[in-house]
């Protein structure tokens, strides 16, 4: 197989073409040594080309996350091959596994520690909303839950395309960001996350106040825990619910079905 | 490299199981033997295990306490059972790692508010079961060392494994729910609950008076030794965490280390953070619903996970599996041993500090085996392979072709060639020769399981010593090495990789044509009433599953005997009295996998 010799000035237009700024041109002659860009071109070209992830695994999806990372798929070709172990240095975390709710609380914290601009990618259907486990007592449903989320990757585990594909994705959201608008910038910055604490079960202090007006209420908090099939009763998973969880059931179908319509 | 390898070695021969039964009911007449579908065990009166127990040791010949578990029959339906007897039953698995064979089985019913001796002076590898019977159950057992929590929190309300604790997301107790089959009116779980999360609060629970309990773990209660004969020149020991968010830890993994110097002087293992209720969930799906969730327990080697599952299984349904189908299980099984050995193998050298090239190396051929568990499967990891009595799917054209060209051309050449450049490596010698040890003895009476004891010099490999598929049909050595440091365990996984080479090897060129499904398959199977054991020689240890059937669609017990997890008991004192960086070398070559040890 022969390859005709690429022409170097093409390919330089070629790559560079996307980053020139759209209206400001440089006088010809001078074009092959001088480039006008914005600086949102300029600054979102570096950040997304050197996107050091996060060293951090959770469960399954970690495995195929270091596939990726190996010699087959080479997520250097991203210039992402230097995954840190340390938050600070990282401005990636991908969330690659179950989160449960005993490490929550070290994942808020890990989130909190890493510098701004950061970004979170959730691979698997765990992190993404629980997957095969959702119904674990300890479990979480998601890690949007307790951290924004920025690309939500498919599949038990993604195959090392899908999260490359991902990847990309990320890439095309940082393309469209810009320092101006950007929350890291603004005067006040990004808030922290609360870190949620291990009570008699896991809850977040952001909603502290909804969990008191349920518990301190007096009635029963969510589903009822009794029954079973043998029991008799109304089947199905709206059984056995007390009235307020009904009404919010059915505003969330409402919900759902008004944007299906519109 | 010099060391001799041991050539295969016999066993005795296998143990007699009714007869050490018969040894037990001579020294307590109260005990009372029962048969439960395939298993017969001795029910023994809670103030009598210890001595039972101190019988199948000293006179039985039973080293080895592979499990311990409970189930709780508050809610079974079976008719083998009397309604009013104790709620919980713990039971007991024994073996004899010098004679093999099958298990010895004790049942020791306890009522609700009870409790029982702990097993740990007898065999201290109970230590880590029995604390999670109490977290997930709630028995107490008397005398425990270190009866904390250990899957979940302490201040966690409840023991969720009990039948009657029911999570916020609770919808059925058997699967498929009725909301979605067959009628498909479904709800977001998250919209019955007002906060839009998987929790529940105790009734007239402030969470604002809600303190963070102190709890002392036992490394932080380890008295301040003082070091140095003069007032001015006295050091003192601290406290170091290493995890769950650690990038030596192999996944969500943490230790409590106390150090003096850096030396370590006690270690605590602290587990939970990949807990995810496979048991619970387990025991609310259809039989066959579980098989692909065993696939994310030890997820690189689904599929000896699914062997072992499908191996309890068919012991309880007494099926008979096609031979073809049996073939194909043992092709599937070393393949993935040598996956996890070669995955093993390069992130013991990860540990080492020789970050990620090593690696790198080892898993490249890991790829090749992927891909012919994909086209044989439909996925790469979690293959979801094995049914009840045979496998999914034949193999597809020019498989066979493929997997000979991976097993006679590619493996060899690769393992070979970590050998070659590991084996003799400097640093690998220093930092592994004389690191971690513990005597073949400790580690059975810890509970180890696998290449851990095999480097140990102890030929016990369940393959051999109670043969399961077609084992007994292929020649291979079980390879020991006799230092039992972290040099040898990163060796024997190199050795038993070739061993599995030379098996699928001979699998290949002996596959026979057939059937490779018994029965007529289908997706709902009722196991008649009964329990059973089903144990495979993981690469990681043994991998035991306990199940109890009371004539449903779905199990009413069922649980993983998981040797990444019990084979942590021997973490704490294989580390005592090491370097804190061996410590991470010392974890690395146990080779363990946290959804295997969470669960
Ligand atoms: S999405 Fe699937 S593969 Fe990923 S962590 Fe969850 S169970 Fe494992």
């Amino acid at each position: 197989m022969s390859l005709a010799p690429p022409n170097f000035p093409d390919l330089k237009t070629d790559q560079v073409e996307s980053y020139l700024h759209p209206s400001v041109s440089v006088p010809e002659g001078l074009n092959n040594n001088v480039l006008v860009t914005t600086i949102d071109r300029l600054y979102n070209w570096s950040r997304r080309s050197s996107m050091w992830p996060l060293l951090f695994g959770l469960a399954c999806c970690a495995i195929e996350m270091i596939a990726t990372a190996s010699s087959r798929f080479d997520l250097s070709r991203f210039g992402m091959e230097v995954m840190r172990p340390s938050p600070r240095q990282s401005d990636l975390m991908i969330v690659s596994g179950t989160v449960t709710k005993k490490m929550v609380p070290a994942i808020v914290r890990i989130y909190n520690q890493m510098a701004e601009p950061r970004y979170v990618i959730a691979m698997g259907a765990c992190a993404t909303g629980g997957g095969p486990f959702k119904e674990g007592y300890n479990v979480v449903s998601g890690i949007d839950k307790y951290v924004p989320v920025d690309v939500y990757i498919p599949g038990c585990p993604p195959t090392p395309e899908a999260l490359m594909f991902g990847l990309m994705k990320m890439h095309q959201k940082v393309d469209t960001q810009s320092v101006t608008t950007a929350d890291w910038y603004k005067r006040e910055g990004s808030a922290f996350v609360p870190v949620p604490h291990l009570g008699p079960d896991i809850f977040d202090p952001r909603q502290a106040d909804l969990i008191r007006a349920e518990t301190m209420s007096g009635e029963a908090v969510a589903a009822d825990t009794g029954g079973d099939r043998a029991e008799g009763g109304v089947p199905g998973g709206l059984r056995n619910l007390g009235e307020k969880a009904k009404a919010r059931i059915a505003q969330a179908k409402e919900r759902a079905a008004a944007r299906l319509a519109g | 490299m010099s060391d001799i390898v041991a050539p295969s070695t016999t066993v005795a021969g296998p143990l007699d199981v009714a007869g050490t039964l018969a040894l037990v009911q001579e020294a307590l007449p109260d005990a009372k033997p029962v048969s439960a579908g395939p298993t017969d065990y001795l029910e023994v009166a809670p103030d009598q295990l210890i001595e039972a127990l101190q019988v199948l040791r000293d006179q039985g010949g039973c080293d080895l306490l592979s499990s311990i578990t409970c189930t709780d029959y508050l809610s079974y339906q079976g008719r083998a059972r009397a309604k009013d007897g104790p709620r919980f039953e713990v039971v007991y698995h024994l073996y004899s790692t010098a004679q093999g064979g099958d298990c010895v089985v004790l049942h020791v019913p306890v009522d609700d508010g009870e409790s029982l001796p702990t097993a740990t002076p007898v065999y201290p590898g109970a230590n880590l079961q029995e604390r999670e019977v109490w977290d997930l159950y709630g028995l107490v057992f008397d005398g425990h060392p270190n009866l904390r929590r250990i899957l979940l929190w302490e201040g966690f309300e409840g023991h969720p494994m009990r039948k009657d604790w029911h999570e916020a997301y609770y919808e059925e107790d058997q699967k498929p729910f009725r909301s979605r089959h067959p009628r498909a009116d479904f709800a977001r779980s998250e919209d019955k609950v007002p906060w839009g999360k998987n929790t529940r609060y105790p009734a007239d629970w402030d969470p604002d008076d809600w303190q963070e309990p102190v709890t002392y773990v036992p490394v932080s209660q380890d008295p301040r030794s003082r070091n140095g004969a003069g007032d001015h020149l006295s050091t003192e020991s601290v406290v170091v965490n290493l995890g769950p968010h650690h990038p030596s830890t192999h996944g969500v993994f943490r230790m409590i280390v106390r150090i003096e110097g850096e030396t370590v002087i006690a270690l605590e293992p602290d587990m939970g953070y990949l807990h995810r209720n496979h048991e619970k969930i387990g025991e609310r799906n259809t039989w066959l619903m579980n098989m692909p969730f065993t696939d994310r327990l030890d997820y690189i080697n689904s599929m000896s996970n699914n062997w072992g599952y499908a191996l309890a299984v068919e012991k309880l349904m007494g099926l008979e599996v096609p031979e073809r189908a049996e073939y194909l299980r043992v092709i599937m099984a070393e393949l993935s041993r040598i996956v996890n050995h070669l995955w093993s193998i390069g992130f013991i050298l990860n540990d080492l500090g020789a970050l990620q090239t090593p690696a790198l190396y080892a898993i490249e051929e890991r790829e090749m085996i992927l891909d012919l568990f994909e086209s044989v499967s439909g996925a790469r990891m979690m293959c979801n392979y094995l049914r009840f009595g045979g496998v999914h799917r034949d193999l597809p054209a020019g498989w066979a072709e493929r997997a000979r060209y991976v097993v006679h051309e590619r493996l060899p050449r690769a393992l070979d060639q970590l050998d070659d450049l590991l084996s003799g490596n400097e640093i690998v010698n220093t930092r592994g020769r004389g690191v971690g040890y513990l005597s073949a003895e400790q580690l059975i009476s810890l509970s180890v399981t696998g290449p851990m004891i095999r480097a140990a010099g102890v030929p016990y490999d369940i393959r051999r010593c109670e043969p399961y598929g077609v084992y007994d049909r292929f020649d291979f050595d079980i390879p020991t090495l006799p230092h039992s440091d972290v040099y040898d365990r990163y060796y024997i996984r190199l050795l038993e990789a070739r061993e599995s080479v030379r098996i699928v090897q001979q699998a290949l060129a002996g596959l026979p044509e057939g059937d490779i499904l018994a029965g007529k398959g289908g997706y709902v199977f009722r196991p008649p009433e009964g329990e059973a054991y089903g144990r495979v020689e993981g690469p990681k240890g043994e991998l035991g599953f306990y199940l109890v059937s009371d004539g449903k669609p779905n199990p009413y017990r069922y649980h993983i005997r998981a040797p990444s997890y019990i084979n942590l008991n021997a973490l704490a004192p294989m580390t005592v009295g090491y370097k804190v960086a061996d410590a991470i070398v010392i974890l690395g070559a146990i080779d363990i996998v946290l959804g295997e040890v969470d669960r």
